[in-house]
């Protein structure tokens, strides 16, 4: 047999492989980012207006109703569900087939669903009406 | 002690919270398609509509009786589901989901509390937090607390919703109760099987030997006795366990007649069965595809047929799985037919770890790469963003929704508005 066409075997080479260790905060000039032990996860609305995140709903103003309480025409609201209906709190209602958004006033045997507006009367809830208590609203988000 | 919670009529408590004019009253809610009833309100199954009512058909009683009639609303009943699910969460570790309105929990070293307590407060909780209705059922094991739970809703004017089985005298009652045929588990061939021999009641079940119920209903009718008998048998199964089949399959809103419209059609079942495969992590073995016609257009010419294809190997790959539904529907396809339903049913599914390799096999790596791909864009885009050739570009077929309410919870533009 011809000598030549003897195989050669190439090893691979171990060599390869030495690749360079990642520095995280990179290496600038020998000093490591003073910030770097500060590092904090950014700001979060969300964080900040959702306390509880299965009891939150969240609705749309319709109207002028609330508008001394700054509730205006358009703006969102943040409900917590879980929050107990109290006196002076802001609510969102079912009451005759409508939603609505007052201030609760509660009186010795009677409740009020209070406008900030002077256009509107306030709602004297009385046994004829249908009334739930959907939940009270903690956040008011809006575009200015 | 296990404890079984079930949302009351769940879809349509949905529905309700945002919309509480239907409080008290009638409603329906429809399948995909607004094919037919699958869930009712009380005040509807009082009005002797069934389960599974095609709604065509049911059009005018809905119309006399007054019945609000909704399409289902998926995107808002799995976020309400999530959010009761969360809430129950805190009761207890140990949760089994066992679908989009029930769970057992398991209270373990509860002893020194009083579960009928922790009961009414989870209820009164969903309430007000969700304002979605509950009810409550607690016993030893897990079939007891099925039974508990239907007790708690059937009586609730006596329970408040929750019942609880804490003594023997009170499982006795509650088996003499419950027929057969309400049991947890048992189907509907046993159930008859069952009656043909006198066992009318569970506690009757209870009272067959041991060796008779292991021999004919095997060891899992014996561990539904022992359960029954207040021994918990039936463990909690805190990992849903992986479907063994997948199904895609949807009525047309209109009937279609050519096939480049079903091949479309089967191509987009195809990707979503095949999307849901890799989301569970597994492949498929074969593919089955079905067509029909309109069964209530009884003027028409009818035809149903169906093909299987045995894969050469298990996959999960959209592009092959697609080749052969085609190949399969070119297989059943008839002209001159108006088909009304089709659908791909993925079948004999394997983990994505443990499938075979064959050495003819096709299903390369660039096809999981390119399937991550699309799995990604639909999750962040949403659904059909990214298409074969032969899905439809341009139409985007539509599924009928005629009665859909809004989606309260998932989309801004959609939430109730407060005046």
């Amino acid at each position: 047999m011809n000598k030549q066409n003897k195989i050669i075997f190439f090893n691979p080479s171990q060599e390869s492989g030495k690749g360079l260790v990642l520095a995280q905060e990179g290496i600038s000039a020998g000093f490591p980012s003073p910030a770097d032990d500060f590092k904090e996860l950014r700001i979060s609305i969300d964080k900040e207006v959702v306390k509880n995140e299965t009891a939150t709903f969240y609705a749309r103003v319709e109207g002028e109703s609330m508008k001394g309480a700054g509730l205006d025409n358009g703006d969102l609201l943040v409900i917590d569900r879980s929050l107990e209906p109290e006196d002076n709190k802001i609510a969102v209602c079912f009451i005759d087939g409508e939603f609505t958004v007052k201030r609760l006033k509660v009186e010795k045997d009677c409740l009020y669903l209070m406008p900030e507006n002077r256009k509107y009367e306030p709602i004297k809830v009385t046994e004829d009406n249908e009334l739930t208590i959907w939940g009270v609203v903690t956040y008011v988000v809006k575009k200015v | 002690m296990f404890a079984l919670i079930d949302c009351n009529n769940f879809y349509a408590s949905c529905e309700r919270v945002f919309q509480p004019q239907y409080e008290g009253k009638a409603l329906v809610i429809l399948s995909n398609n607004d094919g037919c009833v699958i869930a009712r309100s009380n005040e509807a199954k009082a009005l002797g509509i069934p389960m599974g009512a095609p709604a065509f058909k049911f059009r005018s009683e809905f119309k006399k009786h007054n019945i609000k009639v909704f399409s289902s609303n998926y995107p808002l009943y799995g976020d309400m589901s999530h959010r009761v699910m969360k809430i129950l969460e805190k009761y207890t570790p140990n949760i089994e989901i066992y679908s989009i309105d029930e769970a057992f929990l398991k209270f373990e070293g509860f002893e020194y509390f009083d579960l009928m307590e922790t009961g009414l407060k989870m209820r009164k909780q969903v309430r007000q937090w969700t304002g979605i209705p509950i009810s409550v059922g607690i016993a030893p094991s897990k079939a007891l607390a099925k039974i508990a739970n239907k007790i708690a809703k059937k009586f609730s004017n006596k329970t408040g919703g929750v019942y609880c089985i804490d003594t023997d005298e009170k499982r006795l009652k509650a088996l003499k109760w419950t027929p057969i045929n309400d049991v947890w588990g048992v189907g509907i061939r046993h159930s008859k099987k069952l009656k043909a021999l006198g066992v009318k009641s569970a506690l009757d079940f209870v009272n067959l030997p041991d060796s008779w119920v292991k021999k004919n209903l095997s060891i899992l009718g014996l561990r539904l006795k022992r359960d029954l008998e207040g021994a918990p048998t039936i463990q909690l199964e805190e990992f849903a366990p992986k479907k063994k089949s997948i199904a895609t399959t949807r009525s047309f809103k209109n009937t279609i007649t050519t096939f480049s419209d079903l091949e479309e059609r089967i191509t987009t079942y195809t990707l979503l069965g095949a999307e849901k495969l890799r989301k569970q992590q597994s492949c498929a073995s074969a593919i089955y595809v079905f067509v029909r016609s309109n069964p209530f257009q009884k003027q028409a010419e009818q035809y149903r047929n169906g093909f299987t294809f045995k894969l050469p190997y298990a996959t999960d790959s959209s592009i092959i799985l697609n080749q052969y539904a085609i190949n399969g529907l070119r297989n059943i396809f008839k002209s001159g037919i108006e088909y009304k339903k089709a659908g791909i049913l993925l079948l004999g599914l394997t983990p994505s770890t443990s499938r075979q390799m064959s050495l003819f096999e096709k299903d390369t790596t660039k096809h999981s790469a390119l399937m991550e791909t699309m799995d990604n864009i639909h999750r962040r885009f949403g659904p059909h963003r990214m298409k074969l050739g032969s899905q439809d570009l341009k139409q985007t077929w539509k599924m009928r929704r005629d009665y859909l309410s809004n989606r309260f919870t998932t989309e801004i533009n959609e939430i109730i508005k407060v005046k």
